[in-house]
C-alpha cells in the first residue's frame, strides 16, 4: 500500500501522541527540564536580537563603506578596526552589522518555511483525515510521490525550479518539502481520533462535521504539530544554507541572511575563514536551540513517558 | 510477500512517470534552457528562434514529453549541457554512480559502527552524564550544516593528520575494472591504489556520516530503552538470566527492528548529503554532478539523476521492508 | 599539500579547534624557480581543464575547453603571433589580396602531412572550405557552426543568408585562391581562429565528418569529431578516457615544423575550481586555466608561475534606451558614467593588471583611440547632469547575472554591489533584478527588458570590427541604439569602416568612430579590461600567455 513505509511510520508514531490532557503534565515537566530551558533561552535571545537588529546594527548592512580597503587582487578585505569590530566582508560592508541584521532574515526563513509547510499540510491532512474516502486516497498518493524523494534533494530540486531565485523561493522550497510530513502527521492523528470517545459523543449529539473537525479534532492534533514545527524551524535554517551553498539561494544579498552569508563565501573558506565561521556558528547555535526545544517537547508529550 | 513486492514496484513505476513528467515540464517551461546553454552570450534573437525550432522546442510540451519517453526507452536521456557538455546523461550517471555508492557505503558503515554501540551504552546508562553528553552531541551533529562541517574537517584534519584533503579524482595510472576505486585495486592486485582510495575516503565519509550517525544513535537509544521496559526483559531478569545473555538474546535483537528501518531511511540523507559532501571534496560522483547540474542548470542531467535517486531511495527502502520481515516473523503474515 | 598550510591554519584558529603552532613557513614554500634551463625533451604535461571538450572537430567547436584541445592538434592557414592578436603565416607562408580586396591568394607550405599521412595541399584547403560552405541540416545550426555563421554568414543552400565565401580554387598544389563576396577587415585574420583549421580530407570523408544530427535537445556528432580528429599540428589525438576524465594527445613525430618537446599532453577534467587548485598544489596537474584572481598572490608565493595574459576583453555597463525615455538623453547616460567610480571598482574588485576602459576595445586593437581621455569619477557632475536633464528622481531596472563568472567579470555580484552603491549615491533609485546567466538573464537582455545590465566581450581577433562592430553594427542591438537618431548612422559608419581595404584609412575611421561613441553617443559605459591568467608549475617552460587564450603547448617543455 505504501511507499517508504518506514519514514511514514515515524511520522505516524508522532501523530499518535495527540491528546490535550497531555499538555498540562507536559508543561509541568518541561519547566523543570534544564535542556528545554537552555533551548528556550537561546531562542528567546535569537528572537529578541532579530527583532531589534535594525537598531542594534551599528551600520547599514548593505553600504560598501569600507570598499577602499578591499583589494581582490591581493585577496585583502577590511580587517577589524575601530567602529567595525569584525571588519568588512568581500564588498567592504560592515560584517557585524550584517551578522546582526542577518538574524532577522534567518528568523523569517525559519518561521516562513514552517508556517507555509504547516498550512499546506494542515489543508491536505485535514481534508484527508476528516473526509476519508477518495479525497484521502488522492491526497495520500500525492504525499507518497513527494515522500519518495529524499527530502533535501527534493528541496534542491524545487529551488532549482524557480527561474528567478529569491528569499521567497528559498522559503517555498524548504516549506514544500515539509507539507507531506505535516499532512501525514495531521491525517494520522485525525484518523486516530475518528473513533475516539469524544468524537463519537459529539457525532451522537448531532454536532456538524465541520464543527467536529475544527473544534474537537484539530485542537487535539496540536501537540505533535508543535513538536514537528519546532524541529522544522531548525531544519529550515540549515537547509536554506545548503541551498545557498549550491547556488540555489537568494542571489540578492543586500539584506543578509546567515545561510546565504555562509553559502556565498565558499570560495574564500580557506583564506578568510571567519567570514564563514561566524554565520555558521550562529546557525548551529540557533538550530541547536530549536532542536533542544523540539526534542524535549517530543519527549514530554510522548504518552509512554508519563509513567 | 511477492505480491507486496510487485505492487510496490508498480507504484514505483507510477511515481517515476509522474516525477519525470513534472521534471520534464519544468525543464521546458523555464526560460533559457538548452538554447541558452548551447548559444551562450553570442546568441542573437534570430539564432535563438532558429535553434528553438530546430530542436523541436516549439512543439507542445506533452508532445515533447512523449518523444522524450520514446528516446528514454532506448537509453537516450539527452545530452549534458553543463556537467560534462556533450556527454550523454546516462553515461554520466553510470560513470559516476560507483563513487557515490562507495562514499555512501563507508559513511553508513561509520554511522552504524559508532551509532549503534553508543546508542546502546547511552540507553543502558540512561540519565547519566554519558547519556546526556552523547544525546546533546548528536543534536549538535544535526545542527551543523553538512557542507560546513565538511570544510572544517577538510582543513583541520588534513593539516593535523596529513590526510588527503580532497576526494579521489581518479588515478590515471590505476586500472579501471568496476569503477569502484577501492574494489578495482583489490581485483587487479594494485594494493597501493586501494589503500590510496581508502585514504581519500576517510574525511568525506566522516562528514557524510554525521547525520545518519545522529539519527541511528538516537533511534538505537530509544529502541533499547523501549525494549528494556518490555515485560519479556523483566521476565528474563526475574528468571535470573545473566545480563549478557539478556542483552544478546532479547534486547539487541528486538531493538534492531527500528534501527534497520532507520538505516534504510538514511539512504535519503546520504543521497542528499552526497551532493554537498562531494562538492566540497570534489569527488567525481553523482552528488557532484547534481551540484554542478544545479549550478549550471543542466536539465537533462538533473532530470535523470533525480529520477535515479528516487528509484534508488525507493528500492533500498523496499529492501529494508523486506528484510524487516525476515527479522521479525510477525510481519511476514501481513 | 604543504603549500597551503597558512590558509588552513587560519581556518583552524578561527574555529578554535587547535591552538596555532608555529610551523616554519619558509620550509614549506620551497622555491622551484631555479631549475632547468633550455627546455628538456620528453615528459608529460598534465593540464587541469574546467570541463570536458564537447568534441574534437574544431569546426563545430564553440567553447574554450574544446578549442584548447583542438588547437594543439590543428593549424590554420594563418595563425596568431604568440602572445599577441597579430596575424602571422602558418600553413600558408604568404597571402595577398587582389586590388579590390575580394580575391586572396594563399601560398602554402610544402612538405606538410596530416596525421594520417596524407598530403596537405591546395586541394585539401579547398576541400575544407567547400565542406564548411556546404553544411546541411543540423550542421547549419547556430549551436553547431557558430563560428562560420558569425564570420562567414550563410551556406550554399541558404540564399536568403548570403555568405562572405564565394569560391576556392586550387591553382596548383601550393597555391589556393579564395574569392569573397565583399571586402571585410576580418579577412584573413578569421582564418586564424581554431574553428577554421584545416582537416585531412581523407579522414573527413572516412569518418563521415558532416553527419551532425539534432537529437532531442542537443546534437550528436560523427566519429570524426569524437574519435578521429586529424590535423597537421604538433600533437596527435591519442584517446579520450571518459572513465578517468582525461584526454590524451601524443607528439606528432612527423611534424613539419619544430617538433614538440613533450611526449604527451594529458587534459584532466576537474570541474571544481578549488579542486584544480589543490590538484596543482598536490602535484597531480602541471597547470590550469583561469585561477581565481584572489588566489594569484597565494599561488605565486607558493612558487607557481601565474602567467597573466594581456587583457583582451571589455566589461561594460549596458544601457537599454527602449523602456525608459530618460535614458535616451545623452546627459543621463553621461551622468551614469560620472557616477560610477570605475577606478575604485578596478582597484577593489578586479585582478592585478586590470585597467579602467576608456572605450569599447583594449589598446592592442587597431583603431583604439589614444586621445580619448579617461573620465574621472565626479559625483557632483553626475548629480548636476541629472538635474539638467530633469532626471533627479530616476529609477532604473538594473540586471545582474547569477551563476556565472567571466574573464572580464570575475564576480558579478560584487561588481554589481559596488556599482549600484555608486549609482545610489548619485540619487538614482535601483530596481534590482537578478537571474541565472543561462536561466533567463541573457534572454531578458536580448529582449531589452533591463534598463541597465552587466555584460562584456572577449575578443576573437585584433580587428576593431570584432569589438565595436559586434556591439553596435546593427541598430537593433542589445542597447537598442536604433531608437536614437544616431544609431543607424553609427551602424552605417561601422559597415563602411569594415569594408575599407586600406589598413591605414580603416584604422583612422575606427579611431574616429570610437571618439564619437564615447563623446557623442555613449550607448553603454565601458568599465574595465581585466587580464585573465593561467597558472603553471615553474618547471613548465615555453607556454606564452595569449590575449586570445591561444596558448600552444608545442614549444612547451617540462623540467
Amino acid at each position: 500500500m505504501t511507499l517508504g513505509v518506514s519514514k511514514k511510520e515515524k511520522i505516524d508514531d508522532l501523530a499518535e501522541s495527540a491528546g490535550v490532557s497531555l499538555a498540562a503534565s507536559a508543561w509541568k515537566r518541561l519547566r523543570r527540564s534544564p535542556v528545554f530551558l537552555i533551548g528556550a533561552v537561546i531562542i528567546g535571545i535569537f528572537i529578541v536580537v532579530s527583532l531589534l537588529s535594525p537598531w542594534l546594527a551599528p551600520h547599514n548592512p548593505s553600504d560598501p563603506m569600507l570598499i577602499d580597503q578591499v583589494v581582490k587582487a591581493r585577496n585583502e578585505i577590511p580587517p577589524p578596526q575601530p567602529g567595525h569590530p569584525l571588519g568588512g566582508d568581500l564588498q567592504g560592508r560592515d560584517f557585524l552589522s550584517r551578522l546582526l541584521v542577518g538574524s532577522q532574515q534567518t528568523l523569517i526563513v525559519g518561521v516562513g518555511a514552517t508556517l507555509i509547510g504547516l498550512t499546506g499540510g494542515l489543508i491536505l491532512g485535514t481534508l484527508a483525515g476528516a473526509l476519508g474516502g477518495w479525497v484521502d486516497s488522492t491526497v495520500m498518493r500525492l504525499v507518497d510521490v513527494m515522500l519518495s524523494l529524499p527530502s533535501l534533494l527534493l528541496a534542491f530540486s524545487i529551488a532549482a525550479m524557480f527561474a528567478k531565485p529569491s528569499q521567497f523561493t528559498v522559503i517555498l522550497a524548504v516549506a514544500i518539502v515539509q507539507i507531506p510530513v505535516f499532512a501525514r502527521l495531521l491525517r494520522g492523528s485525525m484518523l486516530a481520533q475518528r473513533h475516539s470517545d469524544h468524537v463519537l459523543a459529539a457525532t451522537a449529539l448531532g454536532v456538524k462535521k465541520g464543527a467536529i473537525v475544527f473544534r474537537h479534532m484539530l485542537p487535539n492534533s496540536l501537540s505533535p504539530v508543535i513538536v514537528q514545527s519546532t524541529l522544522v524551524l531548525a531544519t529550515a535554517i540549515i537547509e536554506a544554507a545548503a541551498l545557498s551553498f549550491l547556488g540555489l539561494g537568494n542571489p540578492d544579498d543586500r539584506i543578509p541572511e546567515w545561510g546565504q552569508m555562509l553559502g556565498d563565501v565558499q570560495n574564500v573558506f580557506d583564506t578568510h575563514p571567519h567570514l564563514a565561521a561566524y554565520p555558521a556558528i550562529c546557525i548551529i547555535i540557533v538550530a541547536l536551540g530549536f532542536t533542544l526545544m523540539g526534542e524535549t517537547l517530543r519527549e514530554a508529550l510522548d504518552p509512554k513517558n508519563r509513567r | 510477500m511477492l505480491r507486496y513486492t510487485i505492487r510496490r514496484l508498480i507504484q514505483l513505476v507510477g511515481v517515476v512517470l509522474v516525477l519525470s513528467l513534472l521534471l520534464f515540464a519544468w525543464m521546458r517551461l523555464l526560460p533559457g534552457g538548452p538554447v541558452s546553454a548551447l548559444l551562450g552570450e553570442r546568441a542573437t534573437p534570430e539564432s535563438r528562434a532558429a535553434l528553438t525550432k530546430q530542436l523541436g522546442l516549439d512543439q507542445p510540451i506533452i508532445v515533447q514529453y512523449f518523444k522524450f519517453l520514446g528516446r528514454a526507452a532506448t537509453g537516450d536521456f539527452g545530452v549534458s549541457t553543463g556537467v560534462q557538455p556533450g556527454d550523454s546523461a546516462l553515461e554520466i550517471f553510470l560513470q559516476r554512480f560507483p563513487a557515490t555508492i562507495e562514499l555512501s557505503f563507508f559513511a553508513i558503515v561509520i554511522a552504524i559502527a559508532i551509532g549503534v554501540p553508543l546508542g546502546y551504552l547511552a540507553a543502558k546508562r540512561r540519565g547519566g552524564w554519558f547519556d546526556n553528553f552523547s544525546v546533546i552531541g548528536s543534536l549538535i551533529g544535526v545542527a551543523v550544516p553538512v557542507f560546513f562541517l565538511a570544510y572544517v574537517l577538510k582543513d583541520a584534519a588534513s593539516v593535523g593528520l596529513g590526510l588527503p584533503s580532497q576526494g579521489r579524482q581518479g588515478d590515471i595510472n590505476a586500472t579501471r575494472v568496476t569503477g569502484f576505486f577501492t574494489l578495482d585495486g583489490i581485483l587487479t592486485g594494485e594494493w597501493d591504489a586501494t589503500l590510496d582510495a581508502l585514504e581519500h575516503l576517510i574525511l568525506p565519509s566522516i562528514a557524510l556520516a554525521t547525520i545518519p550517525f545522529a539519527v541511528i544513535f538516537r533511534i538505537t537509544r530509544a529502541a533499547v530503552l523501549d525494549v528494556l521496559d518490555e515485560d519479556f526483559v523483566r521476565t528474563a531478569e526475574a528468571k535470573g538470566l545473566t545480563a549478557q545473555l539478556i542483552r544478546r538474546r532479547h534486547v539487541l535483537r528486538n531493538a534492531m527492528l527500528p534501527v534497520v528501518t532507520t538505516i534504510g531511511l538514511q539512504t535519503g540523507a546520504l543521497l542528499s548529503g552526497a551532493v554537498l559532501t562531494e562538492k566540497v571534496f570534489s569527488i567525481p560522483g553523482v552528488g557532484q554532478a547534481l551540484a554542478i547540474g544545479f549550478e549550471r542548470r543542466d536539465y537533462p542531467v538533473l532530470l535523470l539523476l533525480i529520477i535515479m535517486a528516487t528509484i534508488v531511495y525507493v528500492v533500498v527502502n523496499l529492501l529494508v521492508d523486506l528484510s524487516y520481515a525476515l527479522i521479525d516473523p510477525r510481519i511476514r503474515t501481513r | 599539500m604543504v603549500h597551503s598550510v597558512t590558509a588552513r591554519r587560519r581556518w583552524v584558529a578561527a574555529i578554535g579547534f587547535l591552538s596555532v603552532s608555529a610551523l616554519a613557513l619558509s620550509g614549506c614554500a620551497q622555491s622551484q624557480r631555479d631549475s632547468g634551463g633550455g627546455g628538456k625533451e620528453g615528459g608529460t604535461l598534465t593540464f587541469g581543464a574546467a570541463g570536458a571538450p564537447k568534441l574534437f572537430d574544431p569546426f563545430y567547436a564553440t567553447d574554450g575547453e574544446t578549442f584548447r584541445v583542438a588547437r594543439q592538434m590543428y593549424e590554420g592557414l594563418v595563425g596568431f603571433k604568440p602572445g599577441t592578436a597579430e596575424v602571422e603565416p602558418a600553413l600558408a607562408t604568404e597571402y595577398k589580396p587582389s586590388e579590390d580586396g575580394k580575391t586572396w591568394t594563399f601560398t602554402l607550405k610544402e612538405g606538410v602531412k596530416f596525421h594520417d599521412g596524407t598530403d596537405f595541399n591546395a586541394e585539401a584547403v579547398c576541400f575544407n572550405f567547400e565542406r564548411w560552405y556546404n553544411q546541411k541540416g543540423a550542421g547549419q545550426s547556430d549551436a553547431v557552426s557558430q563560428y562560420w555563421l558569425d564570420n562567414f554568414g550563410g551556406f550554399k543552400d541558404t540564399p536568403d543568408k548570403p555568405s562572405l565565401y564565394k569560391s576556392c580554387t586550387a591553382k596548383d598544389p601550393k597555391t589556393a585562391v579564395i574569392e569573397l563576396t565583399k571586402v571585410t577587415s576580418q579577412f584573413p585574420s578569421v582564418l586564424g581562429f581554431t574553428s577554421f583549421s584545416i582537416s585531412s580530407p581523407d579522414a573527413l570523408k572516412k569518418y563521415d565528418a558532416d553527419n551532425v544530427q539534432a537529437a532531442g535537445d542537443a546534437f550528436t556528432y560523427p566519429a570524426y569529431a569524437n574519435e578521429h580528429p586529424t590535423g597537421t599540428g604538433p600533437f596527435k589525438f591519442s584517446k579520450y578516457d571518459k572513465a578517468n576524465n582525461t584526454v590524451e594527445l601524443v607528439r606528432n613525430d612527423a611534424y613539419h615544423g619544430t617538433k614538440a618537446k613533450l611526449d604527451k599532453i594529458v587534459f584532466k577534467i576537474i570541474p571544481d575550481e578549488t579542486a584544480r587548485k589543490q590538484a596543482l598544489k598536490a602535484g597531480d596537474i602541471d597547470g590550469y586555466d583561469l585561477p581565481n584572481a584572489a588566489d594569484w598572490a597565494g599561488l605565486k608565493s607558493d612558487g607557481f608561475n601565474v602567467a597573466i595574459r594581456p587583457a583582451f576583453n571589455v566589461f561594460y555597463l549596458g544601457i537599454n534606451q527602449k523602456n525608459n525615455p530618460k535614458l535616451a538623453d545623452l546627459k543621463v547616460r553621461q551622468a551614469l558614467m560620472y557616477a560610477i567610480n570605475r577606478e575604485q571598482l578596478v582597484k577593489s574588485q578586479l585582478p592585478e593588471g586590470a585597467k579602467v576602459a576608456t572605450q569599447f576595445m583594449p589598446d592592442t586593437v587597431n583603431g583604439y583611440n589614444k586621445s580619448i581621455p579617461e573620465v574621472k569619477y565626479d559625483l557632483e557632475k553626475a548629480k548636476s547632469l541629472l538635474a539638467e536633464a530633469g532626471a533627479s528622481d530616476l529609477t532604473l531596472k538594473f540586471y545582474w547575472p547569477s551563476e556565472v563568472t567571466r574573464p572580464y567579470m570575475p564576480s558579478p555580484k560584487d561588481l554589481f554591489g559596488a556599482m549600484s552603491g555608486d549609482l545610489q549615491k548619485a540619487g538614482i533609485k535601483i530596481d534590482v533584478v537578478t537571474k541565472p546567466w543561462n536561466g533567463g538573464y541573457l534572454t531578458d537582455v536580448d529582449q531589452g527588458i533591463p534598463d541597465l545590465f552587466l555584460l562584456g566581450w572577449t575578443g576573437d581577433n585584433g580587428t576593431a570590427h570584432n569589438w565595436v562592430g559586434t556591439f553596435f553594427g546593427r541598430p537593433d542591438n542589445r542597447f537598442n541604439t536604433g531608437t536614437s537618431p544616431w544609431g543607424a548612422t553609427l551602424a552605417a559608419d561601422l559597415a563602411k569602416a569594415d569594408s575599407e581595404p586600406d589598413e591605414a584609412k580603416r584604422t583612422a575611421l575606427y579611431e574616429e568612430i570610437n571618439k564619437k561613441i564615447m563623446e557623442e553617443y555613449l550607448p553603454a559605459i565601458p568599465i574595465s579590461h581585466s587580464p585573465p591568467a593561467l597558472v603553471l608549475k615553474s618547471d613548465i617552460k615555453g607556454v606564452v600567455p595569449s590575449p586570445l587564450t591561444d596558448e600552444k603547448f608545442g614549444p612547451a617543455s617540462k623540467g
